[in-house]
């Protein structure tokens, strides 16, 4: 097979690590806005933790990202 | 059409030599200038008239640092507060330079990684050195968290260390590949106008549907870039919080 073709796929196969992140970040928005809407007083404290777990989450899947492009674009 | 073009260092004037390589004067540091003297003409020229009731502009540069002085005593507690210089700097400076990259034809600053991760090891290294100086070898408490059963410790021990040394590639590859990801979607997304518009009255029609989606996610762009900075902020902060209280 062609190196070009075999850097093609691989980058394909890369990005299906981040269907993980997505399911991720959203079960944390999800259950943040369930439980925001049970008691929305205590809603605005939780904030810095929503973004917090959000952004350690989406880490993972911007890396499996960031293989693909490396694959794709990186001169090796 | 290639949508990595965008990030190209362009050499301006050449500075010095130093063992071969040049320093230059290059695009990034140009735009990183930019970003210097917009945040300065916010924070000095807006609050300059020291007005009781705010303006427009003075209460930008208000809420931005009450914005950072929340988030930093809410998660390092008013000792923390010693650090805000650090993390409103952070903050200011990578919200400057991720919008000032969104305009169109310019550069984003935060788009290569050497930028991101020189300032993920500058919080890292303000993490040991304080950490050291504050705790002394107490600061080792940060690895082995309380009420753990002995016989799982050592694996405790082993992934809170080995979380604790990826902490400034997390950190810088976040960001980095965050902007680096948004704007090659955009270029990609914009190039699709130009191919169906090529392609005839047929296709024109066909290139309002990704037209209006480049419209869509240049918003968007604008939420991350601002979601990013903050981000950033507050793992700054939630780092801090480590060095001064190590214990868990």
């Amino acid at each position: 097979m062609e190196v070009t073709a075999a850097k093609m796929i691989g980058a394909g196969i890369a990005c299906i690590g981040m269907g993980g992140a997505g399911v991720g970040v959203g079960t944390i928005f999800g259950h943040y806005l369930a439980a925001a809407l049970r008691n929305p007083s205590a809603a605005q404290g939780q904030f810095g933790n929503l973004i917090f777990g959000f952004a350690v989450t989406e880490a993972l899947g911007i890396f499996s990202l960031l293989i693909a492009l490396l694959l794709l674009f990186a001169p090796i | 059409m290639d949508p990595i073009h965008q990030f190209e260092i362009k050499n301006f004037f050449v500075l010095t030599r130093i063992g071969g390589h040049d320093i230059a004067f290059t695009n990034s540091a140009l735009y990183m200038v930019i970003a210097l003297g917009v945040i300065t003409a916010l924070m000095i020229g807006a609050t300059a008239s020291r007005a009781l009731v705010p303006g427009r502009m003075q209460s930008v540069a208000e809420i931005s640092y009450e914005f950072v002085a929340t988030t930093l005593r809410q998660s390092a507690g008013s000792e923390g507060m010693k650090f805000f210089p650090l993390v409103f700097t952070l903050f200011m400076f990578i919200l400057a330079v991720n919008m000032l990259g969104l305009i169109p034809y310019a550069f984003t600053v935060t788009s290569h990684i050497v930028i991101t991760i020189s300032l993920a090891m500058l919080v890292f290294l303000t993490v040991i050195i304080y950490g050291f100086k504050k705790n002394g070898l107490k600061f080792f408490k940060l690895f082995v968290p309380s009420g753990i059963p002995i016989y799982i410790l050592p694996l405790v021990t082993f992934i809170e260390v080995l979380s604790f040394i990826s902490r400034p590639i997390s950190h810088s590859v976040r960001l980095f590949a965050n902007m680096l990801a948004g704007h090659i979607t955009l270029k990609v997304f914009a190039a699709f106008v130009t191919m169906l518009g090529a392609a005839g009255f047929l296709g024109w029609i066909g290139a309002i549907l990704p037209l209006g989606l480049t419209v869509a996610l240049t918003a968007l762009e604008f939420l991350v870039a601002f979601l990013q900075a903050y981000v950033f902020a507050i793992l700054t902060c939630i780092y801090i919080n480590d060095a001064i209280h190590p214990g868990h």
